[in-house]
C-alpha cells in the first residue's frame, strides 16, 4: 500500500507548489535567524552610546585605601583610562599583569574603580597584585558603575584630554587590546583628521 | 602540565573532527573508499582525545588548580569533593566541554554499533557529526576555554562555584538533558545521511529510532531533574516557571516526541518520509537555539549565565550554517524522498499526523512567547515579556485534544479502522471518564467555574489514558499468556515502552492537574514555638539552631509536624550563608510521599523580633511529577532494546509485515 | 481520482483551520498576558496604566523598607534617580533583595498611585543588574540632565 502513491500521473502538476512547500521552512528559519541577530545587536555592550561623547558623570566617591577621602570627577584628569575591577572577577586576576606592564611603561594614566566589592577584599586584590593606578574609586554599591554603564568587570572606558569618554571596552585588556582599540581612540581628537583617514594606523 | 595536556587533547580532537568530517565526504565524492573508511577511526581518536580533555578538567577541579581560570571562578578549596567534580560543568566553559564530550561519546556509539549499516551511510552520518564536533570544539578552544590559564598571578582559592548549583540535583541534571541534547545530533546526522543520498526507507527509519528513543528517554530525565532541582532548591515550591532556559529544553523535547512518533509510521508504513526528516532537522536545530538563547545573553533569565556577545554571535553564525545548510539540503532532496501515499481518514497514521502537527504548533507558540522580548524590540513595542499564564493559557488549551490522542492511538490501526469498532471499544472508557471527570469537578469545594472545567478535563483526560491503554496492553498481555497478568512484560519491547510511556505522561499530567489545584500554601510569619495548621496539618515551629556546613554556616529550623496530634515529620529547612560569596540561599525542608509533600522554607528573620517569614506548603501529588516522568524515561530505554533493532537486516526492504502484532506501534 | 481530490482539499483545509485556530488562540493569549516594563518616572508621569499588570523596576532606595509589626506585608520605595514609587507587597522576599539592589516587581498600579507587587524578582547573581533597571536609571538621569537648562534658563 505505501507504495501505491508513487504514481506519478498527478504529481507533475503540482511539482512546482510542492517545491515552494520544501523551502519554506528554510524561509521560516531565515527570518527568525535575522530576529535573533537584531537581538545580539542590542547588547548590552551597545547600549550605552549615549554616553560616548559625554563628560564623566559627576560623583562623590572614596578612596579604596582611604575611606574618608572623597573626591568628585573634577578630580580626575584625562587622557586616561578608566578600568573597572573587583575581587570577585577572575578575568581581572588575568589582566591585571598587563594593566601593571602599562603603567610601567608610563604610556598612560589609569584610574581604577573597584566595583561593588569589599573595601578590604579589594585593598587585598591590589595589594597582592600590585598597584597600576593613579588613585582608586571605591564604588561598594555600584551606583557610579550604573551612571556609566557598566554591566559587569572588568571593564574599560577611555577617556580623551577633553575628559569625555570616548569608547567603553567590555572584556579585558591585554596588549593588543591597547594597542589597537584603546590607544587610537584616546588620542583621535589630537591627531585629528590625519590619523582618521588611516583608520587603525596607530599600530 | 594536566591542563595544558587537556588543551593538546582538545586540539587533537579537533584536528580529527575535522577529518571526520571532511575526508570520508572528499572520498565519497571521488569515490574513492579508502579514504572514506577514515570516518571510524577518526571517530574513535576523537572520543579518545575529547575524554581525555574532560578528564583533565575534572582533574584540575579535583586537585584545586586556580591557575586555571575556569577552576578558579567555579571552585573553592572548601568545596565538598563531590561538587567539585560536578563543578566541571558548572559553568559555562566546562558545559560545553560536557556537551562535546557527550557528542564524541555518542559518535563512538555510532561508529561501534553500526554494524548493519550500509558502509555508505554510515560514512555520512559519522561526517555529519564530525561538523557538529567541529563547530562546538572552535567555539571551546576560541572563545570559551576552559584550560586558560591566569598567570603568572592567580589566587589562592576560588571564588566558589554559585551556590544554587552546589546540590545533588545538579550534578545529575546537566548530563541527563545534555545527553538528550546531543542524542539528537544523531538523528539530525542520520536526517541529513538520508536527504543527501535520496532515499528513505522502513530500514532507514529501523535505524534512527533507538537512537531517537535513547536520546528523548535521557531528555525527558533530564527535564525532571532539573524541574525537580528547581523544587526543592529556589525554594518557593514551584516546578515550572517558563523561563527562557527551561523552554530552550522543552522545545526540543515536544519535537523529539513528534519525531518519535513519526519515525514510527515512516517504518511501519512507510509515510510521512519527508516530514521526518524536517522534524529530525528541527529536533536538533532547536537544541543548538537552546544553546544560543541561553549563552548569548539576548534574553535574560533566572539563570543568570555570564554573557558574552562574541559566543553569542558565534553560536548564532554556527547556527545559521548548520541549520541553513541542513534547511537548504532539505529543500533541494526533501521532495525526492517524501511519497505522496494517501491513508484513509481514520487510521493511526492520521492520529500520528495530528499528534505531530500539535507538538509542532505547541513548540512554535512556545518559542514565540520566548522570542517576544526580542520580537518587541525589532518592532519597536517596549520593553515587554510574556509570563506564565501565556503559557498555560496556550499549552493547556493544546495539549487536551492531544493527551485525548494518547488514548486512542493504541487501539486505532494502521491504515484502516471503523468508526463503529472505535465507538465499541471506546464507549466504557468514556462514560468512565466523564463520570470521574465530573465527580471530581462537582466534589472540589471552593472552586470558580474554570477550576472545576481543568479539573473535569484532567481528570477526564487521566482516567481515558490510563483505562484505554492499560486495557489494551492487558488484551495484548492475555494474547502471549493465558495469565493476562503474567503476560504482561512478555509482550513485544516496543509496545511495552509505550505503555510505560503513556501510563507515565497520564502520570504526570495528574501531578500537574492535581498538585495545581490542591496544594495549599501560606507564607506566614511565625515565631519560634508557634504553631500553624495548615491543610489538617499542625506545624510546631519549634527552634531553630546553628549549624557549620563544609563550606557555609546556616540556619536551621526545626519543624515538627503532626496531623491528629501523631507526628508525621520533622522537618529542616534551612538558611545557608556561602562563607566564599556571602551569598544567602534557603533550603527548604521537604517530607515526601506519593500522596502528599509537606514543604517549609524560610524566608528571612523579621527585625526586631523573634519571628521568621515561612513558607508552608501542602501539595497533594507533586510526586507524581518525577514518577511519571521515571516512567516515561523507562518507556524509552524498553523502546529502545526491542530485538528488531538489532537484528542483522539481510533483505534490503522492508519486514515491516512480520510484525508480532499488528500495527506495532 | 475525484473523491481522493476532494478528501485531501477537505484534509488540508481541516489542518489549515486547526493551525490557524490555534495561532488565534496563541496571539489572543499573548496579547492579555504582554506585560510591559516601566520605570518609576514612567509612572509618576502618568504613563502607565492603572489595574493592570506591568512591571515595574528600580533601586531599592536606602532606608525605605518598612514592614508591618504583625504580618509579612512590607514597603519599600524604588527609584530610578529621578522619581520615587512607593511598592506594597504581602509576602517573602528574594534572598538577594536587599537596599541599593536592582530589582524588578511584578503587580499593578493601583488609583491612589501606590504599586502593589504580587512578585518580587531579584536575579540569582549579586553581581548582576537587570539591563531594564539600569537602561531605567539611565534614561531618567539623561532626561534630567536634558531638562535642566530649560528650568535654569
Amino acid at each position: 500500500m505505501s507504495e501505491s502513491g508513487q504514481d506519478n500521473s498527478s504529481q507533475n502538476k503540482s511539482d512546482q507548489n510542492r517545491q515552494l512547500l520544501f523551502l519554506l521552512p528554510l524561509l521560516l528559519f531565515v527570518a527568525m535567524a535575522v530576529l535573533l541577530a537584531t537581538g545580539l545587536g542590542k547588547d548590552p555592550t551597545e547600549l550605552d552610546s549615549q554616553l560616548i561623547g559625554k563628560s564623566i558623570p559627576g560623583f562623590q566617591k572614596t578612596l579604596l585605601f582611604s575611606p574618608n577621602k572623597t573626591i568628585s570627577e573634577k578630580e580626575l584628569q584625562g587622557p586616561a583610562l578608566i578600568n573597572v575591577f573587583a575581587s570577585w572577577c577572575p578575568a581581572c586576576y588575568t589582566e591585571h599583569p598587563y594593566l601593571m606592564q602599562l603603567a610601567q611603561s608610563k604610556a598612560v594614566k589609569i584610574y581604577g574603580l573597584n566595583y561593588k566589592d569589599k573595601r578590604d577584599k579589594g585593598q587585598k586584590f591590589v595589594n597582592d597584585l600590585g598597584n597600576p593606578y593613579d588613585l582608586i574609586l571605591f564604588d561598594d554599591n555600584g551606583r557610579l558603575g550604573i551612571d556609566m554603564g557598566v554591566y559587569g568587570a572588568p571593564e574599560t572606558f577611555v577617556i580623551n584630554s577633553d575628559n569625555q569618554i570616548v569608547y567603553r571596552h567590555v572584556g579585558i585588556v591585554n596588549l593588543d587590546v591597547w594597542q589597537n582599540i584603546l590607544r587610537p581612540r584616546m588620542f583621535a581628537n589630537q591627531e585629528g583628521s590625519a590619523s582618521k583617514s588611516t583608520g587603525q594606523a596607530a599600530k | 602540565m594536566i591542563p595544558e595536556i587537556g588543551n593538546l587533547a582538545l586540539a587533537f580532537g579537533l584536528a580529527l573532527a575535522l577529518i571526520q568530517f571532511v575526508v570520508p565526504l572528499v572520498g565519497i565524492a571521488t569515490h574513492r573508499w579508502r579514504l572514506a573508511i577514515i570516518a571510524k577511526p577518526a571517530a574513535i581518536g576523537q572520543f579518545f582525545f575529547v575524554c581525555l580533555a574532560f578528564v583533565c578538567l575534572a582533574y584540575s577541579f579535583y586537585a584545586n588548580d586556580f591557575s586555571v581560570a575556569y577552576v578558579a571562578s567555579n571552585s573553592n578549596r572548601s568545596l565538598p569533593v563531590a561538587y567539585r567534580i560536578g563543578a566541571t560543568w558548572g559553568g559555562h566553559e566546562g558545559s560545553l566541554l560536557l556537551w562535546v564530550f557527550m557528542l564524541s561519546s555518542w559518535t563512538l556509539a555510532v561508529a561501534l554499533l553500526s554494524k548493519s549499516l550500509p558502509a555508505l551511510t554510515r560514512t555520512r552520518v559519522l561526517s555529519v557529526l564530525g561538523f557538529v564536533s567541529v563547530g562546538f570544539l572552535i567555539f571551546i578552544l576560541f572563545t570559551s576555554n576552559p584550560f586558560d590559564r591566569l598567570l603568572p598571578v592567580f589566587p589562592v582559592d576560588g571564588s566558589d562555584l554559585n551556590p544554587l548549583l552546589q546540590d545533588p540535583g545538579m550534578v545529575f541534571h546537566p548530563p541527563l538533558l545534555y545527553m538528550g541534547y546531543v542524542g539528537f545530533s544523531v538523528a539530525f546526522a542520520f536526517a541529513l545521511a538520508a536527504l543527501l543520498e535520496g532515499r528513505i526507507d522502513t530500514l532507514w527509519a529501523r535505524w534512527v529510532r533507538p537512537w531517537t528513543q535513547a536520546a528523548w528517554m535521557f531528555m525527558t530525565l533530564g527535564i525532571a531533574a532539573g524541574s525537580w532541582w528547581a523544587y526543592y532548591e529556589l525554594g518557593w515550591g514551584g516546578w515550572w516557571f517558563w523561563d527562557p532556559v527551561e523552554n530552550a529544553s522543552f522545545m526540543p523535547w515536544l519535537l523529539g516526541t513528534a519525531l518519535l512518533h513519526s519515525l514510527a509510521a515512516t517504518e511501519k508504513r512507510g509515510v510521512f518520509k519527508a516530514w521526518t526528516t524536517l522534524l529530525a532537522i528541527a529536533a536538533f536545530s532547536f537544541c543548538l537555539l537552546g544553546t544560543f538563547l541561553v549563552r548569548s545573553g539576548v534574553l535574560t533569565s533566572v539563570h543568570a549565565f555570564a554573557n558574552d556577545p562574541v559566543r553569542g554571535t558565534y553560536i548564532l553564525v554556527f547556527l545559521g550554517v548548520t541549520v541553513g545548510a541542513s534547511l537548504i539540503l532539505f529543500a533541494v532532496r526533501g521532495s525526492k524522498v517524501s511519497v505522496t501515499s494517501w491513508y484513509n481518514l481514520l487510521s493511526r497514521e492520521l492520529l500520528f499526523l495530528i499528534n505531530n502537527l500539535i507538538l509542532a504548533v505547541v513548540t512554535i507558540m512556545i518559542l514565540l512567547g520566548t522570542l517576544q522580548p526580542i520580537i518587541a524590540d525589532f518592532f519597536n513595542l517596549g520593553k515587554v515579556s510574556v509570563g506564565p499564564p501565556y503559557f498555560n493559557t496556550v499549552f493547556n488549551i493544546l495539549m487536551a485534544p492531544l493527551i485525548f490522542l494518547v488514548g486512542l492511538g493504541p487501539i486505532v490501526n494502521w491504515r484502516k479502522y471503523e468508526y463503529s469498532e472505535l465507538v465499541k471499544r471506546t464507549r466504557l472508557s468514556l462514560l468512565a471518564s466523564i463520570v470521574v471527570g465530573l465527580l471530581v469537578a462537582v466534589l472540589a469545594d471552593d472552586k470558580i467555574f474554570t477550576d472545576r472545567l481543568q479539573l473535569f478535563v484532567g481528570a477526564f483526560l487521566i482516567v481515558w489514558v490510563l483505562v484505554l491503554n492499560i486495557v489494551d496492553w492487558w488484551k495484548k498481555a492475555a494474547k502471549k499468556n493465558r495469565n493476562p497478568l503474567l503476560g504482561l512484560f512478555s509482550i513485544s519491547p516496543s509496545f511495552l515502552g509505550m505503555y510505560f510511556a503513556h501510563i507515565g505522561l497520564a502520570i504526570v499530567v495528574f501531578g500537574v492537574v492535581f498538585s495545581s489545584h490542591l496544594s495549599i500554601e501560606k507564607n506566614l510569619r511565625l515565631g519560634i514555638g508557634q504553631t500553624q495548621e495548615v491543610a489538617g496539618y499542625e506545624f510546631y515551629f519549634e527552634k531553630i539552631s546553628d549549624v557549620v556546613g563544609p563550606n557555609y554556616d546556616a540556619i536551621r529550623g526545626h519543624f515538627i509536624v503532626k496531623q491528629d496530634g501523631e507526628n508525621v515529620a520533622i522537618l529542616h529547612p534551612e538558611k545557608r550563608q556561602y562563607r566564599v560569596s556571602g551569598q544567602w540561599m534557603t533550603e527548604a525542608g521537604i517530607d515526601a510521599n506519593l500522596a502528599r509533600d509537606l514543604y517549609v522554607a524560610m524566608g528571612e528573620k523579621i527585625p526586631e523580633s523573634n519571628d521568621w517569614a515561612v513558607r508552608i506548603y501542602v501539595k497533594p501529588f507533586v510526586s507524581c511529577l518525577w514518577l511519571g516522568s521515571i516512567l516515561m524515561g523507562i518507556g524509552g530505554l524498553l523502546a529502545m532494546t526491542d530485538k528488531r533493532y538489532r537484528a542483522k537486516v539481510k533483505q534490503k526492504l522492508g519486514i515491516s509485515d512480520d510484525a508480532v502484532v499488528s500495527g506495532a506501534a | 481520482m475525484k473523491p481522493l481530490r476532494k478528501r485531501r482539499l477537505m484534509f488540508v483545509l481541516s489542518i489549515v483551520i486547526g493551525v490557524g485556530a490555534a495561532v488565534a488562540l496563541g496571539l489572543f493569549a499573548m496579547k492579555q498576558n504582554i506585560n510591559l516594563f516601566y520605570s518609576p518616572q514612567e509612572i509618576v508621569q502618568g504613563n502607565a496604566p492603572k489595574n493592570t499588570l506591568i512591571r515595574l523596576g528600580g533601586l531599592v532606595v536606602a532606608g525605605s523598607v518598612k514592614r508591618a509589626p504583625d504580618s509579612l506585608k512590607v514597603m519599600f520605595d524604588l527609584t530610578d534617580n529621578a522619581e520615587n514609587i512607593t511598592v506594597s507587597y504581602e509576602g517573602i522576599l528574594p534572598d538577594l533583595f536587599r537596599e541599593g539592589q536592582g530589582i524588578v516587581t511584578m503587580g499593578e498600579l493601583k488609583d491612589d498611585g501606590n504599586f502593589v507587587a504580587s512578585e518580587v524578582l531579584a536575579k540569582h547573581d549579586e553581581n548582576y543588574m537587570s539591563p531594564e533597571v539600569a537602561e531605567a536609571i539611565k534614561k531618567a538621569e539623561a532626561e534630567a540632565k536634558a531638562r535642566k537648562p530649560k528650568t535654569y534658563n
